[in-house]
């Protein structure tokens, strides 16, 4: 069952998407894989699916090898061992095709099946005896071509790709294009995790930039300096924050002379955006309001004005934020209020803003106890505490290595979908050892893409106390790393139920869910 | 030291884009050139403070220097006309918005705020022109930018003056009135304010602010850069409360103390409220001024982030003054308003110096100075000055155009411009102001010599000062 993410029992740490990256021998420009960020595995449909392409082409492959003899041997030949290499690495059922890598972005692959194609094409002029039969095996080849799966192959995302020089040269040179200044890492780093960007909070982005920013507004400036100092945290907050961050870009922006607004302001949103990008990696829900405002800002008519357009544009914002953000809140609430019992006992993890919002609404109409459950090096936990408490309803705090001991007195466990801090999953395995029920809450709005894994700011595992702070030189020992690692996933096993705006769903639905979103 | 890093690859913009009409600026630079230098009359007789040399380059260069180096275009500065004369010859890059007050009034920071109040447009960035330092500025910025700040500002850990200053008899202090800064644990948020001046007997700390900050450290040996940032919206109230005369002195220890007293007529009904405004402009009320924004309030309540822990109240305990501090650790920060600061940044100028502006070296290339004298590494000698032989100069600056004869021994003194030495001089620890002639065989020791003065041939001086007969008449 589980397939779709590959830990051994002893490392609960290891994020389960990014293996492919590290051991990959494959030495060209970027590696194509195919990449499960969320853990989750291919549902049934998937697979079937995958199975029936991988039967097709080896029937066309079968086809082109009784035309065309040497020529499409050694494509195949070729495409077989990078398959196999692929094979040797990915974690997932291999869907790669020969044709699926042709799209891949090996480049050499490309450029010689393109050769290959040619001198083929010039095989088939120079036998015109064989007409007949190379006919029928071109339009083999076509018709191949619209039957191939319409597979997205999905390139791994920049922030995983901390140790590619190629990646991260392509990087710098995108951002030194947009003029926008490039975060070096901090520290060493630990060998397993080297794909990760390490970033310190002591050296900021805004060292780089001149104080009056020539391509960033200066609310966006404000806004990466938040994120990367960690005052605004959580997904929703996130999205929230960028929204009027954008509200005010498009208050102060005004048309150049021969450019159309709704094309010039998505080009003045792009470098903003790749800096938010650099101060802290883009959340879900980030990405989902960007797309969404793009969308608004290409749809704008030519002929409105520029006031009018601003202003649509505003209310377009207010009324996204008001449907993705409060009525989907409330909704999931109403969900989740029938799950919640009177007298029952409620362990959460960390800090979510859904979750306290959830537990505050409820406690309107049902009396219950929390258990708060915190870890270092955030120690967001306390937080949630406050609220709570702040809100009247019973809780009680422990550090995570407590949870075991504590487990027997809870009944339910709720958790955000963006679990910002590391191993949430210990507690989720752990109540799944006791058979407990489990929820997650996911928005759709936030859902969309899975969780990015990063390692945060090392320094912030340094605790001092008493005075003295153990690893306060922890830089002086070449054979020291420190690593913090942000965010994790949870298997799916151990999450009964997930309740997102749309009702309450099983886990095996979600990628469905998702599917569905796409295409609307 | 930490300098700033020329972040020149981000000044330029993109070829063909539009420039700054389309995007909003973040700060309008305000540099204060109006001050009169009222601690230090006797090198300001003659010339305004902004243009007394440091280093060789005039006073207002520097925080000129500075704002440039963090890339911005254009500085608003206020100042006389006197200085505006000279302003030119900075030749600075950036457009310079020089707004005239007449000399001899008596108008204060916080006035001369007011009178460009119509220019400013977006957040100001006030520094003043006495200011001498290498910070970080991006670190005072970021304060101001992440936690919405009202006002931030720089202070730096006083440095200890160990140089003789001409003319003091004793110790140093003439009992400076001390500056009580009240920081949080975190050393970034400014919680006190109050001068040794203004305070009777007693610091007094309010109970509620102790019950929110149960830790706080108060410093007294810190040199206020006399830099801010400061939201527009503070400018606004200014122009309505015209009680307030100097920034330092007044407006920003009001901004410390309302941070943590309650918007004052925010739940009165509206009958309250036009009596209140009856009464008279005294009880306008700063709250009304800081505008929040609905969107930005609704992130931070769903963002899970608090500046302290361990009571039950919001992030900044829900205040919406914001005052923040950035305590340079390290690096140069001085503000030339005493003798004896002025003495200490020109001794270290040699120092800081080359990182400040790279192409000029130590000593101009137009200065003559002959084979046979002795120029120590640490010495400077400005432009055209005329150095002849079996002269030994070390650890002094020597302004433009001066003349020292043969046989001259200068040591650790300060030289402003014009200033001639005939032969056989000796001149120690001494301050030499503009146009001064030191006659042959004089002998000074920890002088101060005021400017056009004269020193009688072979006379002896130490510890003192020098000055025209028409000054001493000024009390």
């Amino acid at each position: 069952m589980s397939e779709g993410y590959r830990t051994s029992p002893g490392q609960p740490g290891v994020p389960g998407n990014s293996a492919s990256t590290s051991s990959a021998p494959d030495g060209e420009g970027k590696k194509v894989t195919h990449e499960k960020l969320d853990g989750q595995e291919l549902s049934k449909e998937e697979k079937q699916r995958l199975r029936k392409e991988k039967k097709q082409q080896k029937k066309t492959r079968r086809q082109d090898k009784t035309t065309d003899d040497g020529n499409s041997f050694s494509t195949d030949g070729k495409n077989k061992q990078q398959q196999q290499q692929k094979t040797s690495t990915t974690n997932t059922a291999t869907g790669d095709t020969p044709v699926g890598n042709e799209k891949g972005t090996a480049g050499r692959s490309k450029a010689e099946f393109r050769a290959e194609r040619k001198a083929k094409q010039e095989n088939r002029a120079k036998q015109s005896k064989k007409a007949d039969q190379s006919q029928p095996a071109a339009l083999g080849k076509t018709k191949s071509v619209p039957s191939e799966p319409q597979l997205v192959v999905k390139r791994l995302p920049d922030h995983i790709q901390a140790d590619d020089p190629a990646a991260l040269k392509k990087l710098a040179k995108k951002l030194e294009r947009q003029q926008v200044p490039l975060r070096q890492d901090y520290g060493s780093k630990v060998i397993l995790f080297l794909h990760l960007h390490q970033y310190s909070r002591k050296m900021p982005l805004t060292q780089q930039l001149t104080i009056p920013s020539t391509v960033l507004h200066p609310a966006i400036v404000r806004l990466g300096l938040q994120y990367s100092q960690g005052i605004i945290i959580g997904s929703n907050a996130r999205c929230i924050a960028l929204l009027h961050a954008f509200k005010q870009v498009i208050r102060d922006y005004s048309t150049p002379p021969r450019e159309e607004l709704s094309r010039d302001l998505v080009n003045k949103l792009k470098p903003d955006i790749s800096f938010l990008n650099q101060c802290r990696s883009l959340s879900a829900s980030m990405g989902n309001a960007i797309k969404f405002i793009k969308k608004e800002i290409s749809n704008i008519a030519r002929s409105m004005r520029e006031e009018e357009a601003k202003e649509v544009l505003l209310q377009c914002i207010d009324k996204y934020v008001n449907e993705k953000i409060h009525l989907a809140a409330e909704a999931i609430s109403k969900s989740a209020s029938e799950k919640i019992n009177d007298g029952d006992v409620i362990l959460v993890y960390g800090c979510s803003s859904l979750v306290s919002f959830i537990l505050c609404d409820a406690h309107k109409a049902k009396k219950f106890k929390v258990v708060v459950v915190d870890s270092r090096p955030k120690l967001e936990g306390r937080e949630t505490l406050r609220r709570l408490v702040r809100n009247g309803i019973h809780c009680t705090y422990v550090l995570i290595s407590a949870v075991s001991y504590i487990l027997p007195e809870f009944r339910l466990a709720i958790f955000g979908f963006a679990l910002p801090a590391l191993w949430p999953r210990t507690p989720a395995c752990c109540t799944l050892g006791h058979l407990l029920p489990q929820s997650t809450d996911a928005q759709t709005a936030g859902s969309e893409r899975g969780l990015n894994p990063g390692a945060g700011d090392p320094d912030d595992l340094l605790v001092t106390r008493n005075g003295s702070t153990p690893l306060k030189n922890w830089h002086a020992n070449s054979k020291l790393h420190l690593l913090n690692l942000v965010y994790d996933v949870t298997p799916p096993d151990f999450v009964d139920l997930v309740i997102t705006d749309l009702g309450m769903i099983p886990c095996t639905s979600v990628p469905v869910v998702l599917r569905v979103k796409n295409v609307e | 030291m930490n300098y700033v890093e020329s972040p020149s690859r981000f000044t330029a913009p993109p070829p063909g884009a539009e420039r700054e009409e389309n995007l909003k600026m973040e700060f309008q630079a305000v540099l204060m050139a109006a001050g009169g230098g009222s601690r230090m009359m006797d090198l300001t007789s003659n010339i305004p403070k902004p243009l007394l040399l440091v280093g060789n380059k005039p006073l207002i260069w520097y925080p000129l220097n500075l704002m440039e180096r963090l890339g911005f275009e254009e500085v608003i500065v206020v100042t006389t006309r006197e200085v505006q004369k000279q302003l030119p010859q900075m030749d600075s890059k950036m457009k310079l918005d020089t707004v005239c007050i007449p000399e001899d009034t008596d108008m204060g920071t916080a006035d001369s705020l007011r009178q460009i109040h119509g220019k400013i447009k977006t957040d100001v960035l006030v520094v003043s022109c006495d200011l001498i330092t290498d910070a970080a500025l991006h670190e005072v910025i970021d304060l101001f930018r992440a936690h919405d700040a009202t006002v931030s500002m720089l202070m730096r850990k006083a440095h200890d003056f160990t140089e003789p200053v001409p003319g003091q008899k004793g110790k140093n202090k003439e009992a400076e009135q001390r500056d009580f800064v009240g920081v949080d644990d975190t050393c970034k948020r400014l919680l006190f304010m109050a001068n040794e001046a203004d305070l009777d007997d007693e610091l007094v700390i309010r109970k509620s602010l102790m019950q929110k900050y149960p830790r706080m450290h108060i410093k007294t040996a810190l040199v206020d850069a006399h830099l801010y940032c400061m939201k527009k919206w503070v400018l606004d109230f200014l122009l309505e409360n015209k009680s307030f005369m100097s920034i330092r002195g007044e407006l920003i220890p009001y901004l410390v103390r309302k941070q943590f007293s309650a918007p004052s007529s925010s739940q009165l009904s509206k009958a309250d409220a036009n009596e209140d405004q009856k009464r008279g402009p005294k009880s306008i009320d700063i709250f009304s001024f800081a505008k929040e924004d609905d969107l930005l309030n609704l992130a931070r309540e769903k963002s899970f982030w608090n500046d302290h822990h361990g009571d039950m109240n919001d992030p900044y305990h829900g205040t919406k003054l914001r005052c923040y501090v950035h305590i340079m650790k390290e690096g140069i920060c001085y503000r030339v308003n005493t003798l004896a600061s002025y003495i200490e940044a020109n001794r270290q100028a040699p120092k800081f110096m080359p990182a400040l502006s790279q192409e000029e070296s130590l000593i101009h290339p137009s200065a003559q100075i002959a084979d046979t004298s002795m120029i120590g590494a640490d010495s400077m000698v400005g432009y055209m000055t005329k150095v002849a032989e079996n002269t030994s100069i070390k650890r002094s600056i020597i302004g433009a155009s001066c003349t020292v004869k043969e046989k001259v021994k200068i040591a650790n003194s300060i030289i402003m411009q014009n200033v001639t030495f005939e032969e056989g001089c000796c001149i120690q620890g001494s301050v030499i102001c503009s146009g001064a002639v030191i006659e042959k065989g004089a002998d000074l020791k920890d002088c101060l010599v005021g400017s056009t003065q004269c020193v009688d041939a072979k006379s002896k001086h130490v510890n003192e000062v020098i000055v025209g007969n028409d000054r001493l008449m000024e009390i």
